[in-house]
């Protein structure tokens, strides 16, 4: 061993480029920073492009058809062949099944928190929390598949004849439920159902941790009052919660305006004309799915491109208004050290 | 003045009955909405036990072993299986984490450290819009950035498109997992001298470790899942066999890169595409290939996610102990 090792005086000069990255490794920090630094601004460079290049490639429908193209109208046309193109009724239809959606959603997720926060004991808590978030992991095509074959003849096509024929003649809100719903149960009201199951579990499970981070004082001051336990949970809890409820709803709105497959699989994709949720309808997220692969013009895909656009500012405009919603309330709220 | 206060203070009998009616009022309210929270538990719980239920009922029928090893047969023709969606499923998943862990990582390293710094707040804002931002509309960002520019569908821009859709779970668990790191270990690490990389490297991330792996496996589910990015970036291929590629790439004497080029440069179908394709025809064969696809989709994505959870309360459960 020791014949090899050279002696100090006979070792070759270290290499510029060795000692270099001795030095390197010794004082990384600065290229660990720049690494770190460069892979945050990587994902503002991504939200960035995504907004960028959906401008650059709507341009042409955007100097077609102007503010036009998303004006609400009663006989919007959508002709790939002609070129001309409306996107009100994408629009109408997304808004209308999440609104819905989230109408019916919002009840039963707060029941379903306050359920699993409250009132179910603890060694049920964990399994039926699980459940739900297994409920949100199911993929959306498998959503969709079973909404074909089982939920909308089972459900859908019956509640909607029913629907028809009871509410259909009211004066105003006939207009929404006027039938006949077609056989297959493919309609508005079908995906605003199948979304209504899909954002539950998302309200419901932060809603739960919402109420789970809520200080136990709170509910015990409230009962100490003589509140009974239903009132403790309107009076109390829910408003101390609020901001955190407001963020689940707006987080379950956001999934249901985005939904594609499922919705795309039971709306019955076709430009009806009319408001009704008992007919086929469309949503902005499915004439994309359905037709941008198979585009027959410049303009078809660019107007198809400009459609994404507008639903990616909506989910944008969303996320800050949450976060905006959050922070206003938050202030409001008296905040509490807890652990 | 509150119906108590009146009570203590001498009341008249009708007032006292009036509060008496109210007290059994509320009990009942009371009551009443608490079964309500049953009630709504009950219903949201149905749709699980229905959908996959029905998805084993379904697709245990239809699920054999040429499912698993034969590529999709023309039309008309008995038989036939997915192969080539099962591994476009692996390749695109397998992409997609390589390109969306180690940035998403050093991107949560950065957020856990620097919350409140300008950059910090902007990347966490930018983390909620990105997983907020609808599946469709990565897709067609990719069609935009990739598919134009290279002129074609391939696996790559479909596993693109899927690691961004898995970067902000990364991101959001890594951070919270570092934040939980008690800061002891790091101190400890930089007090003896160790630069700020290498005590990232060799004690903050190893100790989060078991967290991150919790995230990966949960963007994982969530990547193998997703088809509405893939529609127009990964778009279907009927004929795509790893196995196929590699022996003819050896027949030809072609290098370890071309092979690996033509895997990941090519179309690829996914299970979750082959299962829309086929939800929408009308041939029975093909819809009951779907279930099966639908059944191997909920295995997967269901095993994933509960074996990650299983994971977090063991260790949740060992820190607690010790």
């Amino acid at each position: 061993m020791e014949e090899h090792a050279p002696s100090l005086r006979n070792r070759p000069p270290t290499p510029r480029w060795l000692a270099r990255l001795r030095l390197i490794l010794r004082y990384g920090d600065r290229p660990w920073n720049a690494l770190t630094i460069s892979m945050a601004g990587l994902i503002i460079l991504v939200v960035v492009s995504i907004g960028v290049l959906l401008w650059i490639n709507s341009g042409q429908a955007r100097s077609a058809f102007g503010l036009g193209f998303l004006q609400p109208t009663g006989n919007a046309s959508w002709n790939p062949v002609k070129g001309i193109f409306q996107a009100w009724p994408f629009i109408y239809g997304t808004l209308i099944t999440s609104f819905v959606a989230l109408v019916l959603s919002v009840p039963i997720s707060i029941g379903v928190a306050v359920f699993l926060a409250e009132l179910c004991p603890n060694w049920l808590r964990l399994p039926l929390g699980w459940l739900f978030e297994l409920l949100a992991a199911i993929p959306s095509v498998v959503y969709g598949l079973w909404g074909i074959f089982v939920f909308l003849p089972v459900i859908v096509t019956p509640l909607g004849s029913f629907l028809a024929s009871t509410l259909g003649d009211v004066p105003v809100l006939g207009v929404f439920f006027k039938g006949p719903i077609p056989d297959s149960g493919a309609s508005l009201l079908a995906a605003s159902s199948v979304l209504t199951i899909m954002i539950t579990p998302t309200i419901a499970s932060i809603s739960r941790d919402v109420f789970l981070a809520i200080p136990r004082t709170q509910r015990e001051a409230s009962l100490a009052l003589g509140a009974t336990r239903w009132e403790t949970i309107s009076k109390v809890l829910i408003p101390y919660g609020l901001s955190g409820i407001l963020g689940a709803v707006i987080l379950g709105l956001g999934r249901a305006l985005g939904e594609t497959m499922a919705v795309t699989m039971v709306v019955g994709n076709s430009i009806g004309g009319t408001l009704s949720l008992m007919r086929p309808g469309y949503t902005m997220s499915s004439i994309i799915a359905n037709e941008f692969a198979e585009a027959v013009s410049a303009l078809h895909s660019s107007a198809l491109i400009e459609i994404g656009m507008v639903l990616f500012i909506i989910t944008l405009l969303l996320n800050i208004l949450a976060r905006l919603l959050v922070w206003r309330v938050g202030h409001r709220v008296p905040q509490e050290v807890h652990e | 003045m509150s119906t108590g206060t009146q009570l203590w203070m001498g009341a008249s009998s009708h007032q006292f009955f009036q509060s008496k009616r109210r007290y059994r009022q509320r009990q009942l309210t009371n009551q009443l909405m608490l079964s309500l929270t049953g009630l709504f538990m009950f219903l949201a719980v149905i749709p699980l036990f229905w959908i996959i239920g029905y998805v084993i009922l379904k697709g245990g029928q239809y699920i054999n072993l040429s499912f698993f090893t034969h590529l999709p047969t023309p039309l008309g023709v008995v038989g036939g299986g997915v192969l080539n969606a099962i591994e476009g499923t692996v390749v695109l998943t397998v992409l997609a984490s390589l390109f969306a862990v180690p940035p998403g990582i050093l991107a949560a390293y950065y957020v856990a450290f620097r919350p409140n710094s300008v950059l910090g707040t902007i990347v966490r804002f930018g983390t909620d819009v990105l997983s907020g931002v609808p599946s469709i509309i990565v897709g067609l960002f990719i069609y935009a950035l990739v598919v134009k520019s290279q002129g074609h569908f391939s696996a790559l821009a479909g596993a693109i498109a899927l690691a961004i859709l898995m970067l902000p779970i990364i991101v959001r668990t890594t951070e919270e997992m570092i934040k939980l790191v008690p800061n002891s270990l790091r101190e400890g690490a930089l007090a003896l001298g160790s630069p700020e990389w290498k005590t990232a490297l060799s004690v903050t991330l190893p100790a989060a470790a078991q967290g991150i792996v919790t995230g990966i496996l949960l963007g994982i589910a969530r990547a193998s899942g997703e088809t509405a990015p893939l529609l127009f970036t990964a778009l279907g291929n009927d004929n795509y066999d790893i196995g196929n590629i590699i022996r003819s790439g050896i027949a030809t004497h072609q290098g370890v890169f071309t092979i690996l080029g033509s895997i990941i440069g090519q179309p690829v179908d996914s299970l979750p595409l082959t299962l829309w394709k086929y939800a929408q025809q009308p041939y029975p064969e093909r819809i009951n290939q779907a279930w099966a696809a639908a059944l191997v989709l909920i295995i997967v994505v269901l095993l994933i996610n509960i074996l990650a959870r299983v994971w977090v309360q063991i260790q949740t459960h060992r820190m607690q102990g010790k």
